[in-house]
């Protein structure tokens, strides 16, 4: 069947059979291999991404049921080259070592601060617990959401403070 | 890699086009909502149907509002906004105690109040909410509506009341005055399934219980209640003790099974232990004595 809908503001068709899950459309479909693919279970959260602004985990979500929605990604989160806060904030303060669970905690963390830019840790630690990481044990994670709550204009602003 | 078999795909335009579909189609088409419960069971080919009907794009069946004397509750209504909504969380808390440990963010971003009566897996835990509330679901076929109270909308594993070209629209809950509302659930790590869980609602008159609803999640009680508990305490006055005794005959007469979620013997113990602290949470609450 014929699919089409909105992926980081491009607007993309292709023909696919009805299961294909959404998150082998984004990866194997598109090439957007930022989007990543772990358990299959919904459990792990690293094929986070977020289909018209709510993030939901893309390995439980068919590309049909996508038909005619807007899918954004982590490759469209940066804008012209430049990091956004999120980003820029898994930078700072070292969020991620092995980058597995990265894409889906950047996705996931987005999503929250769209909701509450100002959230306190335990609110983050709500917000994320979704998303597995098995490396940083969080820390880092957490602190990298509040730096992008404190610098929302990202790198922009760090270099300005 | 988990993929599901093959399958149709359709996408229904209104409750009506749905309805027509599930004609059409035969008991081979399945609705999917959020598709949170039906898709991993399709990936372990615990569910293959040869049809299936999307119904995300349903215009008018996401709100939740007063209607009369009641709460409507639309089919489509995702679980965040179900524990996000003020007017849920004046006149039954009980609805956000659950949403808060019903899996993470992410799937309560997705997964639907209809999905959830509907699966009718026996550890659903809005399935024990509805049930201590008394609501009711409202059905509607190419014939029309009818409304099933939630107590026989459940008719055991994975079986509801909703027919082959059935469709679940609503969930109705009635306006109670002088009442709280609690639920609580042991799960053995954040968002996971149920070990044991319970909710219950108490309904106030001065010191009297005027009227109760007990509600019970993976413990195998008949029809997720214990209808023995609410009789002993309906009519009587709220005291720890009788909370006990009723606490105690829902250890007794609930049904649970060892697996991998922990032994029978502590499902009963968690049984007692959490309905006793929901009738105590409900009954604070109906008080004005807690939030
Ligand atoms: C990782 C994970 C953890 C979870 N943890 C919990 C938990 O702790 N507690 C809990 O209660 N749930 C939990 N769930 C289940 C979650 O609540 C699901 O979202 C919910 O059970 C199903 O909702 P859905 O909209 O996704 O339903 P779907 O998967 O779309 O559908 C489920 C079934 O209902 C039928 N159906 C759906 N809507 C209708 C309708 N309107 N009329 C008739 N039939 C319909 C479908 O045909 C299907 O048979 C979890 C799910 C996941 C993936
Ligand atoms: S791959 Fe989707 S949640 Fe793990
Ligand atoms: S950085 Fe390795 S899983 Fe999170």
């Amino acid at each position: 069947m014929q699919v089409t809908m909105t992926v980081n503001g491009d607007e993309v068709t292709r023909d696919v059979e009805p299961r294909m899950l959404l998150v082998h459309f984004i990866r194997d479909e598109l090439g957007l291999t930022g989007t990543h693919w772990g358990c299959d279970t919904s459990n792990c959260g690293t094929c986070t991404l977020w289909v018209d602004g709510e993030a939901v985990k893309s390995c439980t979500v068919l590309a049909a049921m996508a038909g005619g929605r807007d899918v954004h990604t982590v490759e469209g989160v940066a804008q012209n080259g430049e990091l956004d806060a999120v980003q820029q904030g898994f930078l700072e303060e070292h969020g991620l070592q092995c980058g597995f669970c990265t894409p889906g905690m950047i996705m996931t963390a987005k999503w929250l601060l769209e909701r509450d830019p100002d959230p306190d840790e335990g609110t983050i630690r709500e917000a994320i617990s979704g998303n597995l990481c098995r490396c940083t044990g969080y820390e880092n994670i957490v602190r990298a959401v509040r730096w992008a709550a404190e610098h929302p204009a990202g790198a922009d602003e760090e270099v300005s403070a | 890699m988990q993929v599901p078999d093959v399958f149709e795909y359709e996408r229904a335009s209104s409750v009506d086009d749905a309805i027509a579909l599930l004609e059409k189609h035969g008991d081979e088409a399945r609705l999917i909502a959020g598709g949170h419960s039906l898709l991993p069971m399709m990936k372990l080919r615990l569910a293959v149907p040869e049809v299936l009907i999307d119904i995300n794009d349903l215009e008018g069946l996401d709100h939740i509002r007063i209607d009369g004397d009641e709460i409507a509750i639309g089919a489509m209504v995702r679980h965040a906004a179900l524990l996000e909504s003020a007017l849920l969380a004046e006149h039954y808390p009980i609805f956000a105690d659950a949403e808060r440990v019903i899996a993470d963010p992410l799937v309560r971003n997705r997964g639907t109040i209809g999905g959830s009566f509907c699966q009718g897996d026996p550890a659903e835990d809005l399935a024990s909410v509805g049930t201590a509330l008394r609501g009711s679901a409202v059905i509607r076929s190419s014939a029309g509506e009818r409304t099933v109270p939630i107590r026989e909308f459940h008719q055991g594993p994975y079986e509801t009341a909703v027919g082959d070209a059935e469709m679940l629209v609503e969930l109705r809950f009635p306006i109670r005055t002088h009442i709280g509302s609690a639920y609580a659930k042991v799960e053995r790590r954040v968002g996971d399934w149920a070990v044991a869980a319970a909710g219950a609602f108490v309904q106030l008159d001065g010191d009297q219980i005027a009227d109760v609803g007990i509600g019970l999640t993976a413990v195998g009680a008949d029809g997720f209640t214990c209808p023995e508990a609410e009789d002993l305490l309906r009519g009587g006055p709220a005291t720890p003790e009788r909370f006990a005794d009723a606490a105690q005959l829902c250890h007794d007469l609930c049904a649970p099974v060892t697996d991998q979620r922990g032994p029978e013997d502590y499902k009963r113990h968690l049984a007692r232990e959490l309905t006793r602290r929901v009738l105590h949470r409900a009954t604070a609450r109906a008080r004005g004595e807690e939030s």
